[in-house]
């Protein structure tokens, strides 16, 4: 089924039409070409964006984080580069803390569609066995994820990474552009973002300067979720409802993925039927309790209790404005 | 999300329908104070966009902040912790919301003077404005500019929301009179529509829901609005087609698809389309889809297609409707709207970008400047940060486009400084300067490539720049003889020869000295159009000059040279007297002396004139042309 690039769009209320008179139609005369929906709109943008950056940018790297966001993202880009191959690697910033059906997935993923997938992680931060657990969310996060990251750009000479990034996820993202500039330290200046017309960006930047470009910018949790049903993309099992092993910190259900978790005397994981509304660091990620296993039964649940899958994270929640401050310091 | 019952009993009727939703963008604008957080605030709430968390998180802080335990709804949409800080919003921010009939986009742009660039940035992917105006306030100056601002990108129809009309106790009157100073206002901006609307964000009266406590309005909401206004981007698709091709997919020897996103009219397989602005004609062989071809696109959707004739297509060529194409020039009346600090100056070299297309300007003249409180036309002499004129720009290409009103995609560009690479304009092109230049190029058959070849040879230009005395000229002409000797056509510009004649009109003024180097680039670019080998030496010490001279020639065919000796050196040498007279206080401007030298950040070659041989940097230089071979030879060209 391809539901985006079909012209299944539903005819025009003509009840509407008629109560609403509109000076700038055009007249009767002219044949009504197919409207575009939503999503059509949104993966027309999200291909003209990796074109662009394709096009005025050297050495172009996609993020994959292997979430529903990355799974979206590279579909569109599959799709913007057909029949050949998108001209550019995959880049997994791997912590050593993912879930492990996550990397199973990501090397199946990458393998199946024939794409080059590149590994970092943060050596130093390994040599000093840097995790969640020992160094709490903030240092890990910044060591195994910020500094990885920033490493990896230098390693390979990116100029410009594509990330999953939505603006409705997170308030200093709804304010970031589409070409984000970063200056040769990766660091984000709100207050000097180039000004964003139309579909035209500049992607001119110096040596040493690099972008990040979000494609899916302009979508919704709801239209990625939609988009994924519509174009049958694959997305780790951990999404869908099964039953796990979790314990409860602090308020949040955490899955059991290996024997590091550290557990309290006397406490074994309880098996819960649980599914994840994003993915990370799986002692980063809180659970939920859920039965839907299918995405329209996810939609259903995310739609009626509405929460936002922020949520989950652990590490917004350190401090207020945590996000702005990251990527200031060169998060993605 | 009020379609709420489907979404319980019937998840997959629910989404089935919400896929089918259109996408409406829109902004708002309006004055500080004017409520707009507020407004786009309560608009999310009230759709049901704001998760039950977040909700929660508002409890919160409204019972900290300046609302008095109500919710305030203004701050769902402050975002940067340096906003909140200073209780401002500093930049355009994009939020989504969706009801049963669409979703939406609204950009929320700051209503500070300083920041109309933001609201041009917000406006130029709206589709209908939202201004917003305090029934306390009424009309004010602010409302005039942003009103002025929207109709400028081509925005057509719009709501006059007329906000706080809780604390004028909803009087009709107070609102009559709004709305006819408004309408008497905008009657120059040339809307198709204005819809003006009573409400109050903050309470939510004929938001979502129609008030009643304005029974005498018998309007839409402004939900109700935005949920019927009809899609701009849709009525694109009646235009004459056109699509900037920003590449060229070629996985194997056997396709060459040319992608891009059609920005107006329709697509149909086997449909003449014309290469702007080469002027070829081909037709459409393939639609390429991603599960197989399709038969026709329309504008908005990003697409492959591929051509029945090998004809040469690149990035930033137009494919268009054959039939209906769009002008081609070099020279065009064009709005500006200046969005940098540093202001525009006459003569200077910008990279412009429209479509896919990058290409080197120059503002050649500006006609006036637009007071955009009174719309009056005052004369100027540049543009300062936020300011808008009238000016004539000169492309070193010939480039296709479309008026502005007519196509915002092929009529709408930016400004790239060529020296910080940052946005500092946005334009709309309203014409060719000529007339004479409709006229759809004929591919010629003597070209610069043949031109060229027949001289055994590949076109260049070699820029020597450097402080006086450091050895530009010694080097130009031991490099000359070099060439010569190997058969090679060449010409040495200098600037001594050139300021006798060409030149000799100019002084030393800093408009003087941008034109002397525009003048010498020009020649040396109709010389490397003969098919030559330019030798240019100038001491040319200004960066953003010499970035002109090479944005004239094609790529590759700029070779700069930076001539180095250290100042003491080359003070030393002084062949000409100069830096003793400069010194004397007799020569002002004197470059090194009491004028600065930016040297190349990347010349092609370096050298170093204290350690290096006049023959032995002749050498190197040679071997360089030579190894370029002829045109067309080795890949030149896609």
């Amino acid at each position: 089924m391809e539901c985006v690039v079909s012209f299944a769009a539903p005819p025009r209320d003509p009840v509407s039409a008629l109560s609403h008179p509109d000076p700038l139609s055009p007249s009767d005369a002219t044949p009504q070409p197919a409207r575009l929906t939503h999503l059509q709109r949104l993966e027309a943008e999200a291909i003209h964006i990796i074109r662009e950056t394709v096009a005025e940018c050297e050495r172009p790297v996609m993020l994959y984080s292997i979430g529903k966001d990355s799974a979206a993202m590279l579909h569109v880009a599959m799709k913007a580069f057909h029949p050949a191959k998108p001209p550019f690697p995959l880049l997994h910033v791997d912590t050593t803390w993912k879930f492990k059906e996550m990397i199973r997935f990501r090397d199946a993923h990458a393998r199946n569609l024939g794409l080059e997938l590149l590994v970092h992680t943060n050596p130093d931060g390994l040599a000093a066995g840097v995790g969640p657990f020992t160094h709490g969310s903030a240092v890990h996060t910044d060591i195994m994820k910020t500094q990885a990251l920033k490493q990896a750009l230098d390693r390979y000479g990116f100029d410009a990474a594509f990330g999953g990034a939505r603006r409705d996820e997170e308030a200093s993202r709804a304010k970031e552009r589409i070409f984000s500039f970063r200056n040769a330290a990766h660091a984000w200046e709100p207050k000097a973002q180039r000004p964003e017309l139309w579909r035209l960006y500049n992607a001119r930047k110096h040596r040493g300067e690099s972008l990040r470009v979000f494609p899916l910018s302009n979508w919704t949790e709801l239209d990625v979720w939609q988009y994924i049903a519509a174009e049958n993309i694959p997305l780790p099992d951990l999404y869908f409802a099964a039953e796990r092993p979790v314990v409860e910190r602090d308020g949040t259900l955490i899955m059991v993925d290996d024997d590091r978790m550290p557990l309290a005397p006397g406490e074994t994981p309880q098996m819960k039927s649980v599914r994840f509304r994003t993915l990370g660091c799986y002692p980063l990620t809180g659970a939920v309790e859920s039965t839907a296993a299918t995405i329209p039964a996810i939609l259903q649940e995310m739609l009626t209790s509405r929460t936002s899958e922020r949520q989950g994270r652990v590490i917004d929640r350190d401090q207020a404005a945590s996000m702005e401050k990251k990527k200031r310091e060169g998060y993605f | 999300m009020a379609d709420g019952s489907l979404l319980h009993t019937d998840i997959d009727a629910w989404l089935a329908r919400h896929q089918a939703k259109d996408l409406l963008r829109f902004i708002t604008c309006g004055s500080v104070d004017d409520g707009k957080s507020t407004l786009i605030g309560r608009l999310l709430y009230d759709t049901g966009a704001v998760p039950d968390d977040e909700i929660a998180r508002l409890q919160r802080d409204s019972a900290r902040g300046s609302a008095g335990g109500e919710l305030d709804f203004s701050l769902l949409v402050d975002g940067l912790a340096a906003e909140r800080e200073q209780g401002i919003t500093i930049d355009v921010a994009y939020r989504y919301f969706a009801t049963e009939a669409r979703k939406f986009i609204v950009a929320d742009t700051p209503g500070h003077e300083q920041y109309t660039r933001n609201m041009i940035t917000g406006a130029s992917t709206a589709e209908t404005a939202v201004i917003l105006v305090d029934a306390r306030k009424g009309v004010l100056t602010q409302t005039r500019r942003h009103s002025f601002l929207v109709s400028l990108v081509g925005i057509r129809r719009v709501v006059l929301a007329v906000n706080k009309m809780d604390l004028v106790g909803f009087a009709q009157d107070v609102f009559d009179g709004i709305v006819a100073d408004y309408r008497a206002f905008a009657q120059g901006l040339g809307f198709a529509q204005i819809t003006a609307i009573p409400i109050s964000g903050r309470d939510g009266d004929n938001i979502a829901l129609v008030s009643a406590r304005t029974p005498w309005y018998a309007g839409p909401t402004l939900l109700g609005y935005l949920e019927t206004t009809p899609i701009a981007a849709d009525e694109l698709a009646t235009r004459p087609f056109r699509m900037a091709v920003q590449g060229v997919i070629r996985p194997d020897l056997s396709f060459r698809g040319f992608t891009g996103q059609i920005s107006a009219g329709q697509l149909r397989v086997g449909d003449e389309v014309r290469v702007c602005p080469s002027g070829r004609t081909t037709r459409v062989a393939r639609i390429v889809g991603w599960s197989g071809d399709l038969p026709q696109a329309t504008a908005g959707q990003s697409v492959t297609v591929t051509l029945a004739d090998e004809v040469d297509v690149s990035r930033g060529d137009v494919l268009a409707a054959a039939a209906n194409p769009p002008e081609s020039a070099e020279r065009f009346a064009a709005t500006l709207v200046w969005m940098d600090e540093q202001p525009m100056v006459i003569g200077r070299s910008y990279w412009l970008k429209i479509g896919a297309r990058t290409v080197a300007a120059v503002v050649a003249g500006l006609d006036h400047r637009v007071d955009v409180n009174t719309l009056e036309h005052l004369p100027a002499a540049r543009l300062e940060l936020n300011e808008i004129g009238s000016v004539v720009l000169r492309l070193d290409q010939t480039t296709p486009f479309d008026p502005y009103d007519l196509n915002v995609e092929t009529g709408g560009f930016i400004l790239i400084d060529r020296v910080t690479n940052a946005t500092i304009a946005a334009g709309m092109l309203r014409a060719a300067e000529r007339r004479a230049d409709n006229i759809h190029w004929h591919a010629q058959t003597v070209d610069k490539s043949a031109r060229a070849r027949l001289k055994g040879q590949r076109s260049a230009v070699l820029w020597l720049t450097g402080l006086s005395g450091a050895g530009k000229s010694t080097l130009a002409n031991r490099i000359e003889q070099r060439l010569l000797a190997e058969g090679r056509h060449t010409y040495i510009l200098d600037g001594d020869n050139v300021r006798h004649g060409l030149n000799k009109d100019l002084g030393f003024s800093e408009a003087d000295r941008v034109e002397n180097i525009r003048r010498v680039a020009e020649v040396a670019r109709l010389m490397a159009d003969a098919g030559l080998i330019v030798l240019v030496a100038f001491i040319s010490p200004f960066r953003a000059d010499r970035d002109l001279a090479r944005g004239l020639m094609a790529p590759g065919e700029f070779i700069e040279v930076h001539v180095d000796a250290p100042l003491a050196v080359a003070e030393a040498r002084d062949p000409k007297g100069l830096y003793r007279k400069a010194r004397a206080g007799e020569l002002k401007n004197f470059t090194g002396i009491d004028s600065p030298y930016e040297p190349p950040i990347q010349p092609e070659v370096y050298i170093d004139t204290t350690t290096t041989s006049p023959d032995a940097a002749a050498d190197r230089i040679v071997r360089l042309i030579e190894q370029r071979g002829l045109p067309g030879v080795d890949g030149e060209g896609i």
